[in-house]
């Protein structure tokens, strides 16, 4: 690391240099282009001098490393001479003795290092006269790493990669002298280990110890692979990714981490290992239209019947619902649903269809889709996925300081001296962020971690606080409390910006630890530790996730999370911010690009007179002034029969929506629903239409990360059979609507999208190359984007951020004697959502392949359950059976499950209320039986 | 009473009381001048300490014989962090049983040492570092430190100066390299003991990335004498450059092996013949390693040297750890040196790939020769080998590996030329 700002001269190889104090020799020969040979070395890690190669003469007996070795004035430096090179190839041959023939690495990418160096300095095959053989084994026990411990050179890189670049602390060393490897944990097999499969190993590997196995096709160097610059389809991360496609067989063969700001070449498990799911053989090729004797409409697969299957868990059997669809022309499909909601609107009003985006697809297709629905279908009932997690996050933003998007960017995180992280399981579904938060812990950044299960991210945290389901609001109000009774605020930042400080002084009054101790179940003494380690920070972070936003008071969690960050101004200044962490790879662009019933793009009002003549004016159409419905109330209008037609690009909501019973009946009575997606879904089950659209690979597309970074997602496989671009399909039915639509390409879309919406102003295809931008950027042809936001005010009508204090308010359904425990639904780091996509990935499936929740061992152990066992959850909603497995993670009296798994749906048993202003529902909360199955 | 075979030649300053049962507990030591050091100490400025050690010339005897003054004078006096002192008690040099004597027989001595080090480099915490398989010393050693606590040696305000320090005994786990100075405060931190590179020097970053002085048993035994007798006194024994007493370990084929104390101008042949009685009646001695099996074999025509620093690395081997080890004429000089290294090899601690990979292969070399199937460009494979082992890697212990091969080839090179082209030995059975 470089720590002075003072210099050093020295001599390389006779050549003068100047380099700032703390460079080591070899960064300082790199800047004289002097290129000294590395095994051990990566510039993205502590520098550990083992391997030995980069050893350089600096007049000393011992030849010094020059990875670690800081360059010192006066020094004299010699990197190359008879003595050095005599090393090198000394240690080349070592190694090499006993290398296998046939390093993987060197069959699957042709870049093994060891290698290399060999044919450097012409050592071909190992020296005769050498003992060989190191007998070490292999271990195939991963799904998704081979190791090869006889292809390990101890270079140590692994280790670090695991240890400092993603902090899984997973791989050491075992055994010593040459009888030294690698290991996993105590030394168990990689796949019985603690390994989170995120392959940043064998991504810093140098030779075949550690290569990712092939998922798709085979991975050998002698066919060639072409590179495609691109991002990754999952979560709201981000990260850049370049695929290596196999052209003939039209498949992607891997993925490796790509370097830009978000992610710094860094992948998680989903990102690395998850792209296969486009090649599965479910794949919709065709159009596909219901079969007249399948009406009246209802589920079809026995799982979405909700009828107990005998072989639970899996994918759809499409033999149960492919004979309820015939294959169409896209001519009659199209035709057919253009058609028929024409007809709804004409019949039945406007206000009778809705659609439903998705925060999967791009800012394209989000944009074009929403102005189908507004300016074809003639409404705003238009929402996404963005509802069910975020929605009330959005709305306290917007309520206090004027924009839903997060402050700063969550990297910034290294320059929090503390940093809360709130009702997220990090590590698990915004993994790479993680690698951020965590590095900044184990280097200064003190970590605050509250949530009601113990999650990974915990385990770095310097304080954990384990708080009753659903008593946030108690805690920081009590943290409030703390700050102002001991005077640990910021007066001139809340006297300058903010409003509403007396009404948040006169409610937080009331709440003192001990009162909200007594509400959160952590100590008085705690809260007010905490209280005062954020109250004295001068830089603080605030992270949060759908423990926050997923509750009836999920509004009233962030306000008071924007509160406190108002209180001890910690918004617009590096290393401060609000960081709601965002869940789909697209969720902050298809908000962006208007899937919300209440605004048109870029959160422009649509009540608001002024706005809508901007969009009738650009869009040729008198507009709806009315806010749409939401998803839920969307769902309920359904059933109610106020809502008639529907066409669903992406989403699923018969597993992603609360109270799949209601949901299911919901789906049946509608009288037309056109679904379009890339397979045959839960909620295709009901569709009179299926329309075959491209998977994210197949298509070209901007995507908007959690930090609000723009970035353009590349075509990288061919579509299968006649799948069709989404935007293409969206402007097929717009046109046989009647309101013709057409555009020749994505970026014109997108062209059309950035005129209308100015915080993305200046944004092209051509400037968001390679790494994308941060909106607002005033300045693309120069400039990433601004990164911080507010540090001179907010966007609200007074330019000030506003304190809306609120009281706690319990959840809307508490445990009672006939269903004692609390029911918590989340994710898990191998899946996706409704599962669509990483329950279709070879790899992702391997390593979680069936439905489980989670209990404490205590509780498991106090009803007699063997963890494995199939237990039956019930509550007013219904009933589902799955495994259990013991998680001391979870607190007494809590159940956890993934909402992933379609044989074991948890919004089976998930409760339908709403929070009032973000209309999100309780996903996090409800009461809950468990029985032995 | 001596111990266990008393000299008249020698000069037994630490280990005047080795052998006396009552010199173990702290009344007996205090009965023989014991802790009237440490109050003078303590009467005098930690600098001035540091003075007196450094003007007696004092050098480490753990094997690189580093000017132990200096190298307390390095510590950071601005108390900005904490210093540390660690006191390497993890003696496993094989043919090394020094620093098990002076802490079997007189672990104040030790201690004693310790605590004035401790005050001059402004340490508020020592460690004992103690090899984990010597477990009657390490009883020795823990009560001892709980005597010194009672007595008010140890703890707050150590005999009313002001001055704290805690000591903690700190057990090895049966590592070789634990006992080099950077491996072992990687252990000491919890970790593998894995030397680390330097620099930073351990009096830059340590112990727990703290400033930490590493000093070995013996030198801290001698720090009393030095401190309470002054530095002219110590120089009354050794040489200008290698002032002192010290302690040879000496085993292997002897009439008289055990713990000899010398003045550090005493003659090395002397001490093997005179001292220690030659080899048994009848054979010859063919090579004598001084210091530890990290320091090149001497023939017995090299030995007529004295045995300070300087004497024996001119004649062609190095003091070390002073673990003398004589080899007869019934020895096979080959399984010899190849038992070595094995030892190497099995204690690397497997970091840097000279070391990791090259002992092995120097051992399996060496095993091919001893079988009888080598080839004549082995030797200059062990040679290259060797070569590029020394001076390369983190840490020495892969110099030490390669030491007894290079001077084993270089000084007794029919051993090896006589088992590869007859397949036969040079010893006497």
């Amino acid at each position: 690391m470089i720590t002075g700002t003072r210099t050093i001269s020295l001599e390389i190889d006779g050549r003068p240099v100047t380099v700032p104090e703390g460079t080591t020799l070899y960064d300082a020969a790199r800047q004289l282009d002097v290129e000294i040979p590395v095994l051990c070395h990566d510039p993205r890690m502590r520098p550990v001098g083992v391997c030995r190669m980069c050893v350089v003469d600096v007049g000393e007996r011992v030849l010094a490393a020059a990875c670690v070795r800081k360059a010192a004035d006066g020094m004299s430096v010699i990197t190359r001479s008879d003595k050095i090179e005599r090393c090198r190839k000394t240690l080349t041959e070592l190694l090499l003795s006993d290398y296998p023939e046939g390093s993987a690495r060197e069959q699957k990418s042709a870049d093994d290092l060891l290698l290399q160096l060999a044919r450097d300095y012409g050592i071909e095959g190992r020296a005769p006269s050498l003992p060989r053989g190191n007998g070490r084994p292999q271990d195939d026990s991963s799904p998704v790493i081979a190791v090869d411990h006889s292809a390990c050179i101890l270079c140590d890189r692994c280790i670090r990669g695991c240890d400092e670049i993603q902090h899984n602390d997973v791989i050491g060393r075992t055994g010593k002298g040459y009888g030294s490897r690698i290991s996993f944990d105590l030394d168990n097999p990689m796949g019985e280990s603690t390994c989170v499969a995120c392959g940043e190993c064998a991504a810093v590997c140098p030779t075949g110890a550690l290569t990712v196995k092939p998922i798709t096709v085979p991975i050998e160097a002698d066919r060639p692979l072409e590179t495609v610059d691109s991002v990754c389809p999952y979560c709201g991360v981000g990260c850049a990714i370049t695929y290596h496609v196999d052209r003939e067989k039209n498949a992607v063969a891997r993925a490796e981490g790509r370097d830009s700001p978000a992610s710094e070449s860094r992948l998680c498990v989903k990102g690395r290992f998850g792209f296969d799911y486009a090649k599965h053989p479910q794949r919709l090729t065709t159009p596909l239209i219901r079969r007249d004797d399948y009406y009246p409409k209802g589920p079809l697969s026995s799982d979405v019947k909700g009828e107990r299957r005998k072989k639970p868990g899996g994918l759809v059997d499409y033999d149960e619902v492919m004979p309820a669809f015939r294959e169409a022309t896209w001519e009659e499909a199209l035709d057919l649903a253009a058609s028929r909601l024409k007809a709804i609107r004409d019949e039945f009003g406007p206000s009778t269809l809705a659609g439903f985006g998705s925060a999967k697809c791009s800012n394209e297709e989000a944009y074009l889709f929403q102005k189908l629905v507004r300016a074809v279908f003639g409404t705003n009932n238009i929402d996404h996925c963005t509802r069910l997690c975020h929605a009330s996050s959005v709305a306290a933003l917007l309520e206090t300081i004027g924009s839903g998007a997060v402050t700063n960017v969550f990297s910034d995180v290294r320059n929090a001296d503390v940093a809360i992280v709130t009702g997220s399981n990090t590590t698990e579904n915004h993994p790479v962020a993680a690698t951020f938060i965590k590095d900044a812990a184990s280097k200064g950044t003190t970590l605050i971690v509250i949530d009601s299960r113990e999650t990974g991210i915990a385990r770095h945290a310097h304080h954990f606080l384990q708080i009753e389901p659903g008593s946030d609001v108690a805690l920081y109000n009590a943290m409030m409390h703390v700050m102002i009774e001991e005077d640990l605020i910021k007066h001139d930042y809340i006297a300058r910006y903010t409003e509403g400080f007396e009404e948040l002084k006169g409610l937080v009054a009331r709440y003192t630890p001990e009162v909200a101790a007594k509400i959160c179940g952590v100590s008085a003494d705690k809260i007010a530790e905490v209280a005062r380690i954020f109250g004295k920070a001068n830089a603080a972070i605030i992270y949060w996730g759908m423990g926050i936003s997923q509750h009836t008071h999920g509004t009233d969690n962030a306000r008071c999370l924007i509160s406190l960050a108002l209180l001890s101004g910690n918004i617009g200044r590096p290393g401060t911010g609000l960081h709601p962490l965002r869940g789909q790879n697209n969720v902050q662009g298809a908000s962006d690009a208007g899937l919300i019933p209440m605004v048109y793009p870029d959160y422009q009002n649509v009540a608001s007179e002024e706005a809508r003549q901007k969009f009738e004016e650009a869009w040729g159409v008198p507009l709806d002034p009315n806010p749409g419905l939401t998803v839920v109330e969307i769902i309920g209008g359904a059933l109610d029969g106020s809502i008639k037609g529907m066409y669903m690009m992406g989403e699923n909501p018969f597993l992603s929506d609360p109270n799949v019973n209601k949901v299911r009946k919901a789906l049946a009575s509608l009288e037309f629903l056109c679904v379009q997606d890339i397979f045959l879904t839960e909620t295709a089950e009901f569709a009179d239409v299926i329309l075959p659209a491209t998977s994210f690979f197949e298509k070209t597309g901007t995507y908007t990360n959690s930090d609000r970074r723009v970035q353009v997602g590349q075509v990288t496989l061919e579509a299968p059979g006649e799948a069709r671009l989404d935007w293409e399909i969206v402007c097929e039915i717009a046109t046989r609507m009647g309101y013709p639509m057409s555009y020749d390409s994505a970026s014109a879309i997108f062209e059309e999208f950035t005129s209308l919406a100015p915080s993305y102003s200046g944004l092209d295809y051509d400037n968001l190359k390679p790494t994308g931008k941060l909106w607002p950027c005033p300045d693309p042809e120069t400039s990433d984007g601004v990164q911080l936001l507010f540090g001179d005010g907010f966007p609200t009508s007074s330019g000030r951020g506003k304190f809306v204090p609120v009281d706690y308010q319990p959840a809307a359904e508490l445990p009672d004697d006939e269903y004692p425990f609390v029911l918590n639904t989340g994710r898990m780091l191998e899946h996706w959502h409704t599962g669509t996509m990483t329950r279709r990935a070879k790899a992702l499936h391997a390593i979680e392949p069936e439905a489980v929740c989670q209990m404490n061992p205590q509780d498991l152990q106090a009803m007699g359950l063997e963890p494995g066992t199939l237990v039956t959850l019930t509550t007013r909603r219904g009933t589902i059976t799955l495994k259990v497995r013991s998680a001391p993670s979870v607190a007494r009296g809590n159940v956890f499950m993934p909402f992933h798994f379609r044989e074991a749906s948890a919004n089976i048993l998930t409760n339908d209320v709403l929070d009032p202003h973000g209309k999100i529902p309780e996903y996090k909360f409800c009461a809950v039986k468990v029985e032995k199955a | 009473m001596a111990y266990p075979h008393a000299h008249p030649r020698e000069v037994r300053l630490l280990s005047k009381y080795f052998g006396d049962e009552d010199a173990i507990g702290i009344e007996g030591w205090a009965e023989r001048g014991g802790y009237v050091a440490l109050e003078k100490a303590l009467e005098m400025g930690p600098d001035e300490v540091t003075e007196v050690v450094k003007e007696s010339g004092l050098r480490g005897r753990g094997g690189a014989g580093f000017p132990a003054g200096l190298k307390w004078s390095f510590m950071p006096k601005d108390g900005k962090r904490p210093n540390y002192l660690a006191c390497n008690a993890d003696e496993s040099e094989p043919g090394t049983f020094k620093d098990r004597e002076i802490m079997r027989w007189t672990p104040h001595q030790m201690i004693e040492g310790i605590i004035i080090c401790s005050y001059a480099i402004r340490a508020q915490h020592a460690y004992i570092y103690i090899r984990g398989e010597m477990v009657d010393v390490v009883r020795v050693v823990n009560d001892a430190v709980v005597e010194a606590y009672r007595k008010g040696y140890l703890g707050e305000n150590i005999l009313g100066s002001g001055y704290d320090l805690e000591l903690t005994v700190h057990l090895g786990a049966g590592a070789y390299i634990a006992g080099e100075e950077t491996g072992l405060l990687s252990s000491l931190e919890g970790r593998r003991a894995e030397p680390k590179v330097k620099p930073p020097f351990p009096a830059q970053r340590g112990a727990f990335g703290m400033p930490t002085t590493v000093n070995n048993v013996e030198t801290l035994a001698a720090v009393p004498h030095i401190v309470e007798n002054g530095a002219d006194w110590y120089r009354q024994w050794g040489t200008e450059k290698s002032p002192g007493t010290k302690l040879f370990s000496c085993c292997g084929h002897l009439q008289r092996p055990g713990n000899y104390e010398v003045s550090l101008d005493f003659n090395l042949k002397e001490l093997v013949y005179d001292l220690c009685g030659g080899p048994p009646e009848g054979r010859q001695l063919r090579a004598v390693i001084p210091g530890g099996s990290s320091v090149p074999l001497m023939t017995v025509d090299e030995i007529d040297c004295d045995v300070s620093y300087e004497g024996i690395e001119a004649a062609g081997s190095l003091q070390g750890s002073g673990g003398l080890i004589a080899i007869d004429d019934s020895a096979c000089l080959l399984r010899s040196i190849r038992k070595m290294v094995d030892f190497y090899a099995h204690e690397s601690c497997g970091q840097c790939t000279n070391c990791r990979e090259g002992t092995v292969w120097l051992a399996n070399i060496l095993r091919r020769i001893e079988r009888g199937d080598g080839r004549e460009e082995d030797l200059p494979l062990l040679l290259d080998v060797g070569a590029n082992m020394a001076g390369r890697t983190i840490c020495p212990l892969s110099d030490s590996a390669a030491v007894p091969v290079v001077s084993g080839i270089q000084k007794f090179e029919e051993e090896f030329v006589a088992h590869i082209k007859d397949g036969t030995c040079t010893a006497v059975r």
